[in-house]
């Protein structure tokens, strides 16, 4: 059966920055209209990983994706993002997939992902023969000349993630990109992100609510709290042998959820 | 050839109630004209009115077509202020609040008592007409610009930035596009209200185009022609109308239509 190897690292031990890292947040800080909503949070993804963050809402996940991304620039600390550490110079060089789809309803499927390329000045042939080239691992190969409306959520959402990675960053972040969905779409895109993210070599960061997203997914789960936003534990995660099928139920996979939601719920208690 | 046949056969059931109503009306006219025996000079009945439009038609479109003129000049440079306007107050925030008030404030002033003062300051030729049109087909223009511009929600700009796009690309592909749809509903309100303007600025001093012809023979009772004069008028803003819609149409065709949505729902 699987095995796991679990081992948390609780409140400021988050000490990892080895130099296999290609997303570094140190001594993050940021203050809202002079109210602290997140306080020195320290995070490395190295290449080849996934992490999900998970925590209670309003702890300020987003912010963080917004302040990696380079959208907003850090109070205190420094964020490096594939060794770019000013905020301005991040923006076109972190993949950043926000909650909603936000996929232009004049634009067909195909358009809409050509997009970032599209930005970047590459030629329309160009862009367009990639978009092909990737539409058959995203499985919309046969709606790429649709309008969004035409499509459903799950499709939707693939569509935003394929026009998110078409840039070919080394640094990808995720906002909930499942929140919306109803439980089997949600279900059947996991197991597709986990079969298109496995063999990459990005950086990937999570955010979630759910904690069985965070485990099936994730390399290592990384906990956060709230007023301020904080990070407070980090679980490792991987289910070394384990398929998507038996996961939910194989008692490794109980244990971590277990484990986390204690974590969770200690936190959202003692604050 | 069906396709064409297809849609006139749609434009038949879209319009003949309002031509059923119409041609009622007209019915009505003509009979009250005939059995009550009111004067031609008074009212005269549709049929006089066509007689009179097929009789002056050189005349009368002689004239339309100065006002037609003036008309699409006043709409052109409408255009180009209100896009300007409409982009700088979006821009900038000291421009809206500089600006944006004052705009607004002066379409209180009733355009037509400032058709004198233009006819003193530039004169009776073309350019007083011009100003007058553009004085009444700006105001919608900005104001739906600024409504469609300002209609972008923050995610989506967001989303253009971390994808590296510049301020200009981001006004180019997502703002504009996203205010269309605004722009064109104000564009269909300043076509139906260029007529008016052009027509004002005639009535006050000029020496062509169908407000001036209408202010000439309406005392020397010729009121079949003043209301042939109507109906062309009529005609050149349906016409106008008409036009703005088929730019509409096409520059939204891939907009997502009510139709396409309801095809959805019983998907």
């Amino acid at each position: 059966m699987s095995s796991c190897s679990q081992k948390l690292v609780l409140d400021n031990g988050v000490t990892s920055l080895d130099d296999g890292a290609l997303l570094t947040v140190s001594g993050v800080g940021f203050d809202y209209q002079s109210i602290p909503v997140l306080d020195n949070v320290d995070l490395s993804v190295n290449r080849g990983e996934f992490v999900a963050l998970v925590g209670p809402s309003g702890c300020g996940k987003s912010t963080l994706l917004n302040l990696i991304s380079g959208l907003l620039p850090p109070s205190t600390g420094s964020i490096s993002a594939n060794g770019i550490v000013d905020s301005p110079g991040r923006l076109g060089n972190v993949s950043y997939m926000q909650q909603r789809d936000l996929l232009l309803p004049w634009r067909t499927i195909s358009e809409n992902c050509q997009l970032g390329l599209e930005l970047r000045n590459i030629s329309a042939d160009t862009s367009k023969a990639l978009v092909q080239e990737l539409a058959k691992s995203f499985g919309l190969s046969d709606v790429l000349e649709y309008m969004p409306s035409q499509l459903s959520g799950g499709m939707r959402q693939r569509a935003a993630l394929m026009r998110t990675v078409l840039p070919d960053n080394h640094v990808l972040l995720l906002d909930e990109p499942f929140g919306a969905l109803d439980a089997i779409t949600r279900n059947v895109l996991q197991k597709w992100l986990l079969s298109v993210l496995t063999r990459t070599d990005k950086a990937v960061l999570l955010v979630t609510h759910d904690v069985e997203e965070a485990i099936l997914l994730a390399d290592r789960v990384v906990i956060m709290a709230s007023d301020p936003g904080r990070i407070v534990a980090e679980v490792d995660v991987r289910l070394v042998g384990s398929n998507i099928e038996s996961s939910f139920t194989s008692p490794a996979f109980v244990e971590l959820r277990k484990n986390i939601l204690a974590l969770l719920e200690r936190r959202g208690v003692s604050s | 050839m069906r396709l064409i046949h297809n849609y006139m056969w749609q434009a038949v059931k879209n319009w003949y109630p309002a031509i059923l109503t119409f041609a009622v009306l007209i019915v009505v006219w003509e009979l009250c004209v005939w059995f009550l025996e009111i004067q031609r000079w008074l009212l005269p009945p549709p049929t006089i009115i066509f007689q009179e439009l097929i009789d002056s038609i050189g005349l009368l479109t002689r004239h339309a077509g100065i006002t037609v003129v003036e008309i699409i000049m006043g709409f052109a440079v409408s255009l180009m202020i209100g896009v300007a306007l409409a982009s700088g107050i979006v821009w900038s925030r000291a421009m809206e609040r500089s600006v944006y008030p004052i705009i607004i404030a002066s379409q209180t002033i009733p355009i037509f008592t400032l058709a004198p003062l233009l006819i003193i300051w530039v004169g009776t030729d073309i350019m007083s007409k011009v100003i007058v049109v553009v004085l009444f087909t700006f105001f919608p223009l900005v104001v739906s610009l600024v409504t469609g511009l300002r209609s972008v929600d923050s995610e989506s700009v967001d989303m253009f930035r971390t994808l590296g796009a510049t301020n200009a690309q981001i006004f180019r592909k997502l703002m504009i596009p996203t205010a269309l749809p605004n722009f064109f509903a104000g564009m269909k309100v300043a076509a139906v209200v260029s007529v008016i303007g052009a027509v004002i600025g005639e009535w006050v001093g000029a020496s062509g185009g169908l407000g001036w012809l209408m202010k000439l023979s309406g005392p020397q009772f010729q009121t079949a022609r003043v209301f042939a004069a109507i109906v062309v008028l009529s005609v050149v803003a349906i016409t106008l109308f008409a036009v703005i819609v088929a730019i509409e149409k096409w520059s939204l065709r891939k907009y997502p239509s009510t139709l396409n949505q309801a095809k959805n729902l019983g998907e």
